[in-house]
């Protein structure tokens, strides 16, 4: 290599490194804070301990709200995946006139009307419905708007699929009903399992629907409970929001480790240009 | 049932069972999706409060809401807050850093690409009120790594470079959904053409220009509208500042967040919720046509049956990536 070569070498590494830096610095704190006997806002080696973790069951809140976090995320991943698989199912199978046009139409709706732009009249239906401060509430708002994507997917995902199993099935006299139990449901259950990831860790993440339709500190969720946490007054607890925004990170992560090893992380039927 | 239908219906599952499993997802999305949209155009011309006379007798104020915002200051300042949030932490920041990740990328070894992606996609993949709380932490001013790394242990960032901060903080939480996508675009770049640059003593610059840029530059406007819709919708900024000090990072959602639902002026929430539908709708528009763009300078028109379908796959693709991020 000739000297500018290498000059050349270390400026990219160097660029590489800063890159690194920045990206990791501010992650650093949540998998170092958690294990340090005196946490600090800092970013440090820690003097290791485990009896932060001990804060999360004093705090009279946080399991509860990891509770919460599964029930809602829990029940939004059923809905979404059940519904959509009925859903994209028919759609597949049966010719309904302007199908396309109309999930078309479906999808582009979802990501116009987002949570955002969409959280006065949705707290207001809420309201009117009596499902203020109902933790099912939650989950349904969740739903409606993972739903489009949802029977996106999984229509894709059925129209790929042969429907010759079916046809047999059908000749040796089973019903509808059990050729989808037991023809399509073994067959679809890749993307129906695709769909509940990606609905449970959308919804494990959720901070606006639940902060705007829950008032009771019962039923708060793990996202929600985690900004009360370092917004109420007083000195912040340390020791209990590195343990807890740990914990609760850990199943996103897992996740996101178990489908990059199964599928590896990429875009859903790539990018075309 | 009808031939017709049977004639696609492998299952035997008929007309009326196919309504019923279409019906209850169906429904949820009428609900949840289709009616508040709807509704805020309503609401947004009454004057709706969350408590009072008008809480429950609110009344018809036709387009004051709209005449209201236009002299407003306070939704002046967001929006032009929000535009600024926009350009400097998507379309400059996130578009910039994830090329450059997606660029540098391709020529370590494969274990550094491993370290340096996960980083990237942590970032994107963790709940927002854990990353924000991250971030809080990272700028505060009294221990925070920023601070002590750069020796100035009482600048507390947050207060004293509000705008600054989350745009930073923006660009760090989104560059994953850039880098993925321009990491698949170049690989699409054929090698020859990009040998054949260098062999004929091309510079870096030269070969992006002429050899890259024209390969990728559909890719760089979809990831431009994508991420410009998502950072105009994020809430995020809330949970860094709740919108302050005295109104410096209000964008549009923490606008009408504050005035909405904290402040009880739902007619004038729903207002400003429409216009941003409305920016959404422009955007998306905007999209869609590119999208349709590009498929006929590809294959030169016809194919019109797909072209539902293909478009509605991006969509689909935006869709996903979105509620990821989130």
């Amino acid at each position: 290599m000739t000297p500018a070569a290498v000059v050349r070498r270390i400026l990219f590494y160097g660029l590489i490194t800063l890159l690194s830096l920045f990206f990791a610095l501010p992650l650093l704190w949540l998998v170092l804070a958690p294990f340090d006997k005196t946490p600090t806002l800092t970013v440090k080696i820690p003097d290791f301990t485990l009896d932060n973790f001990a804060e999360l069951g004093k705090n009279p809140y946080a399991l509860s709200s990891l509770k919460n976090s599964i029930l809602i995320s829990g029940g939004a991943m059923l809905l979404v995946t059940g519904l959509s698989a009925l859903a994209a199912y028919a759609l597949s199978r049966v010719r309904v006139p302007g199908r396309d046009l109309i999930l078309y139409a479906l999808l582009l709706l979802s990501s116009i009307v987002t949570g955002t732009a969409a959280m006065v009249p949705i707290f207001l239906l809420m309201f009117q419905l009596g499902l203020i401060d109902d933790r099912s509430g939650v989950s349904l708002v969740l739903t409606g708007g993972l739903l489009p994507a949802a029977i996106f997917i999984l229509k894709d995902f059925m129209d790929a699929t042969p429907k010759s199993y079916e046809e047999s099935a059908r000749v040796f006299g089973a019903s509808p009903l059990q050729v989808l139990r037991h023809v399509v449901l073994p067959i679809a259950r890749p993307g129906l399992a695709t769909i509940a990831v990606w609905a449970l860790v959308n919804a494990w993440g959720d901070f606006l629907t639940a902060y705007i339709l829950l008032r009771d500190p019962e039923k708060t969720p793990a996202g929600v409970l985690m900004y009360t946490f370092y917004t109420e007054g007083g000195q912040a607890n340390l020791p209990l929001i590195s343990t807890f925004s740990l914990v609760y990170a850990i199943p996103v992560v897992a996740l996101y480790l178990f489908v990059n090893r199964r599928y590896g992380f990429r875009f859903h039927g790539g990018i075309k240009s | 049932m009808t031939a017709n239908a049977g004639a696609s219906d492998a299952a035997g599952l008929g007309r009326a069972r196919a309504v019923a499993f279409v019906t209850p997802a169906f429904l949820l999305i009428a609900a949840f999706l289709v009616f508040p949209a709807v509704w805020t155009i309503w609401l947004g011309m009454t004057d709706f409060r969350l408590t009072g006379a008008q809480a429950a007798d609110p009344q018809f104020v036709g387009l004051d809401n709209y005449r209201a915002a236009l002299t407003d200051p306070a939704f002046h300042n967001s929006l032009w807050l929000t535009i600024v949030f926009v350009f400097g932490s998507a379309i400059v920041g996130q578009s910039v850093l994830g090329f450059l990740i997606a660029w540098t990328m391709r020529s370590v070894p494969k274990t550094v690409k491993a370290i340096v992606e996960t980083l990237v996609l942590m970032a994107w993949i963790l709940p927002s009120s854990i990353v924000a709380f991250l971030w809080v932490a990272f700028l505060n001013n009294n221990g925070g790594t920023l601070g002590t790394i750069l020796n100035s242990p009482d600048t507390a960032w947050l207060l004293e470079y509000p705008m600054a901060s989350i745009i930073i903080y923006n660009t760090w939480r989104g560059t994953a959904f850039s880098m993925l996508l321009f990491s698949a675009a170049l690989g699409a770049v054929p090698p020859s053409q990009l040998e054949t640059a260098r062999l004929s003593g091309a510079s870096t610059l030269q070969q992006f220009r002429d050899v890259v840029f024209p390969h990728i530059r559909g890719h760089i406007l979809t990831n431009t509208l994508l991420i410009s819709l998502w950072t105009f919708n994020d809430f995020v900024p809330y949970l860094l500042t709740a919108g302050g000090p005295d109104h410096a990072t209000e964008t549009l959602p923490v606008f009408i967040y504050l005035r909405a639902l904290y402040g009880g002026e739902l007619g004038y929430g729903s207002a400003i919720s429409f216009i941003m539908l409305l920016i959404n709708l422009v955007i998306a528009l905007f999209y869609i046509r590119l999208l349709r763009e590009r498929r006929t300078a590809n294959r030169s028109g016809d194919a019109d049956a797909d072209d539902a379908k293909a478009d509605a796959d991006e969509v689909l693709t935006a869709a996903e990536a979105r509620n990821v991020g989130q």
